[in-house]
């Protein structure tokens, strides 16, 4: 790891203005962060550690939505009551992340951040149709994610907190890498008001993504067999020495109906 | 250089380090508390866990820095009074361990295991939340079978206490 200066805001004023150095990075629960700081992948300046800025986290039900504050560690999200009643699949997705110690520190907001294409709550904010919410302005999942770790944010921008709309139904399954229990294919089925929405984690070259075809025929018939005969091109599929892109397009089409049957 | 100040095993400490300094650093060569171990040193082993405000961490995953003002807990602080901990009881009763190395990882994520999830764990339960420990000797069935024991006298323990 480079020399870093430490900087422990307490505000989310005095964090932007420390972020305002550009070579400055936030520190979440640095489960991404300092392992790409220790392989020197990063070298930022200065750390900018969020934890003790309390406008960053919390759990709140407000209307029709789930807002979750980005500091919130993924384990707090797996048992939080509220997250439970209004989307079940949220929380058991942010219970399948990584693995308890991982759950312990890892946060929302860093793991949005980080946009890794294995990683599972990109899928959830794709297919609830999420809104990042940042210091300066409302981002719809839809123009968030931009690439292999790459996302809408500016330099210096932070996610304050993400609003989950609450769908009627949902589900996630994820095939988790053995080892490290990211997602080699994870699949969130939503079913909204305004029709069903598939979003896909692990597998596309260029990170998360929908699948019209699986959207329209569940929109019309929300049931697995919907889905018979559909399959997912293995073109834009990444291929590592996990799984390979057709085996990956296979896994699509599986996890999908198993996530339809799941979410009921 | 920066201030630093923890509570680690009941005693206060503190000291002025580089940042950079992770928390198994801090408690292996500042502190001398070498029973946490690092074993991968990229987040994958568990070997390094530790409690920090209750909660099992990956200490070679977390700046020092960022633990100021917290308390942690490390193997060398669950024996109370010269008595093993239940957990640590029921590692040796088992043969929950070969070599050793995962041991202290393996005990600090049960312990938390057991405080989240109450002492009557299924073996399903004990194999998913186990799942940030790699153990290279054992094949983990003992392992298996500490965590059970362990969990049912922490729990035996704390209604012997609440009855007191
Ligand atoms: C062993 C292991 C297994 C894992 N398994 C999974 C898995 O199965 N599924 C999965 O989805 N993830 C997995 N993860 C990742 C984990 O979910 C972390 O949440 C994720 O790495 C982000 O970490 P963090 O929240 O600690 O953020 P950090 O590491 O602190 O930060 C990550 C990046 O986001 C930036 N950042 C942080 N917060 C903000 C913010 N509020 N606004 C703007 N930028 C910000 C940081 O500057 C940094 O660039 C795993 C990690 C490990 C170590
Ligand atoms: S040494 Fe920390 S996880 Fe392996
Ligand atoms: S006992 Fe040797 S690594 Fe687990």
């Amino acid at each position: 790891m480079y020399a870093f200066e430490y900087h422990r805001p307490t505000t989310l004023a005095g964090a932007l203005a420390d972020l305002e150095n550009a070579d400055a990075k936030p520190l979440a629960g640095g489960q991404t962060l300092l392992p790409t700081m220790k392989q020197r992948l990063a070298s930022p300046s200065a750390l900018v550690e969020l934890s003790g800025v309390p406008e960053l986290s919390g759990i709140a039900r407000d209307g029709d939505a789930v807002v979750i504050g980005a500091m919130t560690r993924h384990i707090d999200v797996a048992q939080s009551p509220v997250v439970a009643g209004a989307i079940p699949a949220l929380a058991a997705l942010a219970g399948g992340i990584g693995d308890p110690q991982v759950r312990n520190r890892g946060t929302l907001g860093g793991s949005l951040a980080n946009n890794d294409p294995a990683a599972d709550y990109p899928g959830a904010a794709l297919a609830l149709g999420a809104t990042i919410v940042t210091d300066r302005r409302r981002i719809a999942a839809e123009d968030y994610f931009t690439g292999l770790f790459e996302t809408a944010l500016e330099p210096g921008e932070l996610i304050t907190k993400v609003s989950f709309p609450i769908p009627q139904k949902a589900a996630y399954v994820k095939f988790p890498s053995p080892a490290s229990r990211y997602a080699l294919v994870g699949v969130f089925v939503a079913k909204t008001a305004d029709g069903v929405r598939v979003a896909v984690t692990g597998s596309g070259e260029s990170g998360v993504f929908r699948v019209d075809s699986f959207e329209t025929a569940l929109s019309a018939n929300f049931s697995p067999s919907a889905l018979d005969g559909l399959s997912v091109p293995a073109d834009g599929l990444n291929s590592d020495l996990h799984a390979d892109a057709d085996y990956r397009a296979h896994l699509i089409g599986v996890l999908a109906k198993r996530a339809v049957a799941a979410a009921g | 250089m920066v201030h630093v100040s923890m509570t680690v095993n009941g005693r206060n400490v503190s000291a002025e380090i580089d940042p950079r300094t992770l928390l198994v650093q801090f408690l292996r060569d500042t502190l001398r508390l070498t029973g946490t171990h690092v074993g991968c040193d990229t987040s994958q082993c568990g070997a390094c866990t530790v409690h920090v405000d209750g909660a099992a961490i990956k200490s070679c995953t977390t700046l020092a820095i960022s633990c100021n003002g917290s308390t942690v807990t490390t193997i060398e602080g669950l024996a109370k009074a010269g008595k093993l901990h239940p957990m640590q009881q029921a590692f040796q009763d088992n043969h929950g361990l070969q070599c050793g190395f995962c041991t202290p990882g393996m005990i600090m994520a049960s312990v938390d295991m057991v405080n989240r999830c109450g002492p009557d764990l299924d073996e399903a339960t004990i194999r998913h939340e186990l799942e940030g420990n790699i153990c290279r000797c054992t094949g983990y069935h003992n392992i298996v079978r500490s965590v059970a024991q362990g969990a049912r006298e922490m729990g035996a323990a704390a209604t012997a206490q609440a009855a007191e």
